[in-house]
């Protein structure tokens, strides 16, 4: 498999490379990038893609770069991001320790794997043997080049249009990824993983996935996302997945970011749910200097579902902004949301959930919660819901909720023997319960929990 | 066991125990009576631990240490119990986990092995049918959603599986219908043992009839005014608090004369 070759070395005059300039860089060096590297993207040449790149390039270069100026990005500031430019991985095939990726098993999981260098596929630590029939699991890359008719019509077709710069660049870029397609009436008897590893080359790297998961009628899969660090490195992750799930098909979702406490992470997820048809996803952020989760979610026919399990857990100064808005187009459709956030020393920490119920949509169940724990005084969050209704017969509901441990319950847990460390654990985690039971695979519930204890016992 | 000699307490700079005095002996039972804001529940939070009560004066000793020195934990693995007035919801937190903690970590500072899993079942299913309660409640969260007689039967059959030395129980019989205070009265008389000493804070003598005290102590100002056996229960029931404070305005009275 093929990649990109760096940017570095085909424009070396450009400002790629130069990282801690205190004044933004911008876009140009992107652009620039793109203008060099267009022709070499998978299956270059191919009018609608061509198509497609352009005009996201076109946009990238009209939106910029998003500012605390535009309403979404208020309480997220990108500069540490924008301020360097970061350059695509180089063209060889990429390289990464397989003990690194073997170390990287969920016990008790055992998935069909497809595993990502700087965005990159690397078939050789992936394995996908024996799919169920119905089922096509690879590189969207491979897809490009192998049969790019197959994906017209149905790329770009759940993010329509770029919802700002970041998502755009992805598009722009568009090269390799995840392509998933789960045949109709086909149950996965195994999840699914995509492991991405950032940070394999070292400094400033720039990994742009592009997934696309595709759930035919009646098929059901789980399909779990998974983003880790190679180095400490500072680099950064523009992912965006479109999922598309047609009627009566179930999809779990996961989104588990661990990278570093260095990198930088702008993640979308757009998905589409038809008729009867049921997404769950669960979008857990551990890792990560300044992470921002888009995910948008289109329920287009009667009887869609969908469930949105969040978990953030964040210290140092880490900024973790999850930003969800989920769209009732038709009657009869259905969502509940939770997310929650565990926060300590100076991290930050912001959630904005968009429910929007079109004026067609009537007997909509829609239910938001988004709460915070705050551990460290020092600590912040914004969190705003926002419901936008326009049929009247629906049942909305909504809470938000910043706090800390209660005292009270610490002194009961301590009345009864507990230390008071312990009690303050017991009942961290058991703020946590509620998003983590809902975890699928299962073996993820206590991966979790194991990985949030060590992290609070690092963050005392 | 529990010495508590001229015990001086304020919440908030306001003092609400004045020179309290009270000895329970193993095997005792001591009901503490008294009217609302005389100083009860505060006695059973400090005896406990509770932050945000200062003690201004006084000393309190258990098996013959200065309780206060030490921490609520400590204080609970060293055989204390407090079944509370109010008791805590806690979302997330299985009954059956706590009390797995905290027998585990009570037992551990008695110098007894934790409990295997089979062991501790069955005492958890003996236990709770001494309190008649139904095993889906230890997989519930703790005291979440429960009813005010279903929270005060869990604070006893918490109890009965701590074993603690000193039990103190706040109001448990508050907000108790009379089979739920019956089947709590019977999970603490099931507790009577002569090495155990129970100290019961009550408004009413109703739960009296149901779990005898050896004494009955009355409350007023922060005092411990008259003490008595259970007759003294019957009189208040009869008289009232009324003539109680008389007499407390009486004595402090003398006292700061």
């Amino acid at each position: 498999m093929a990649g990109l070759r760096t940017a570095r070395e085909i424009s070396p005059e450009s400002k790629l490379g130069e990282s801690m300039s205190h004044t933004a860089v911008g876009t140009e060096p992107y652009l620039a990038a793109h203008q060099a590297l267009a022709s070499m993207l998978p299956a270059a040449g191919i009018p609608w893609l061509d198509h497609s790149r352009k005009s996201a390039r076109d946009q990238f270069g009209e939106m910029g770069f998003p500012t605390i100026r535009d309403e979404q990005w208020k309480y997220t500031n990108v500069r540490s991001i924008t301020r360097q430019a970061f350059a695509l991985p180089p063209a060889d095939s990429p390289s990464i320790d397989r003990a690194l990726v073997d170390d990287a098993t969920v016990p008790g999981m055992d998935p069909y794997r497809l595993v990502f260098a700087d965005g990159i596929l690397v078939p050789q630590l992936s394995h996908c043997d024996d799919l169920p029939e119905g089922v096509t699991v690879t590189g969207l890359a491979n897809v490009l080049r192998a049969d790019p008719a197959h994906l017209e019509g149905m790329f770009g077709k759940v993010l329509r249009e770029p919802t700002h710069g970041f998502n755009a660049m992805n598009s722009a870029f568009v090269c390799d990824g995840a392509f998933v397609e789960i045949g109709p009436g086909v149950v996965m008897d195994r999840p699914l993983e995509l492991l991405f590893v950032s940070a394999t080359g070292g400094e400033g790297m720039l990994a742009l996935p592009r997934n696309l998961v595709l759930l035919r009628a009646g098929s059901q899969a789980t399909v779990h996302e998974r983003y880790i660090s190679a180095s400490p490195e500072r680099c950064l992750t523009n992912a965006v997945s479109e999922v598309l799930i047609e009627e009566d098909a179930k999809l779990h979702l996961g989104r588990l970011q661990e990278e570093s406490d260095r990198s930088f992470h702008i993640g979308g997820l757009f998905a589409e749910v038809g008729r009867n048809a049921c997404l769950t996803t669960n979008v857990v952020t551990l890792g990560g200097a300044l992470v921002r989760n888009d995910l948008a979610v289109n329920l287009n026919e009667e009887g869609a579902e969908v469930r949105l399990h969040g978990l953030y857990v964040a210290h140092g100064r880490q900024h973790v902004d999850n930003h969800t808005q989920v769209s009732h187009n038709r009657p009869g459709t259905t969502s509940n949301e939770c997310y929650k956030g565990i926060l300590n020393g100076h991290a930050r920490a912001v959630f904005r959930g968009h429910i929007l119920v079109q004026p067609d949509a009537q007997k909509t169940d829609a239910v938001q919660n988004n709460h915070n724990l705050l551990l460290s005084p020092n600590a912040e969050v914004d969190t705003m819901p926002q419901l936008e209704i326009y049929a009247d017969d629906v049942k909305c509901a909504h809470g938000a909720s910043v706090g800390q441990l209660e005292e009270d319950a610490i002194f009961y847990l301590r009345s009864r023997g507990v230390g008071e460390m312990e009690a303050r654990q017991m009942l961290t985690r058991a703020f946590a319960a509620e998003v983590l039971e809902e975890l699928e695979p299962p073996p993820l519930r206590e991966y979790l929990q194991d990985r949030i204890d060590r992290l609070m016992e690092l963050a005392k | 066991m529990l010495t508590i000699h001229d015990l001086k307490v304020q919440v908030d700079g306001k003092t609400i125990l004045n020179g309290l005095n009270l000895e329970v002996r193993p095997g005792e039972v001591h009901a503490i009576m008294g009217p609302n804001g005389s100083g009860k529940s505060t006695l059973a939070n400090v005896i406990a631990g509770r932050d945000g009560y200062e003690v201004t004066s006084g000393v309190v000793t258990y098996q013959g240490n200065d309780l206060l020195e030490l921490a609520p934990e400590e204080r609970a693995r060293q055989g204390i119990f407090l079944a509370f007035q109010y008791p805590v919801e806690i979302p997330g937190v299985a009954n059956v986990y706590l009390l797995k903690e905290a027998l585990n970590t009570v037992r551990k500072s008695r110098g007894e092995d934790e409990l295997d899993a089979m062991d501790f079942l069955k005492l958890v299913r003996e236990k709770l049918q001494l309190l008649e309660m139904k095993e889906e409640f230890l997989y519930r969260s703790v005291n979440e959603g429960f009813s005010g007689g279903e929270k005060k039967r869990n604070e006893i059959f918490q109890m009965a599986i701590l074993e603690p030395k000193l039990a103190v129980l706040d109001e448990t019989d508050s907000g108790l219908d009379i089979d739920a205070l019956k089947v709590v009265a019977n999970g603490v008389n099931a507790l009577r043992s002569p090495d155990r000493g129970i100290v019961l804070i009550t408004h009413y003598q109703r739960l009296l009839d149901y779990i005898v005290p050896d004494y009955v102590h009355v409350l007023a100002d922060g005092q411990v005014v008259r003490s008595g056996d259970r007759s003294l229960a019957v009189e208040l029931e009869e008289r009232g608090y009324g003539w109680i404070e008389d007499r407390a305005g009486d004595i402090a009275g003398v006292q700061a004369g």
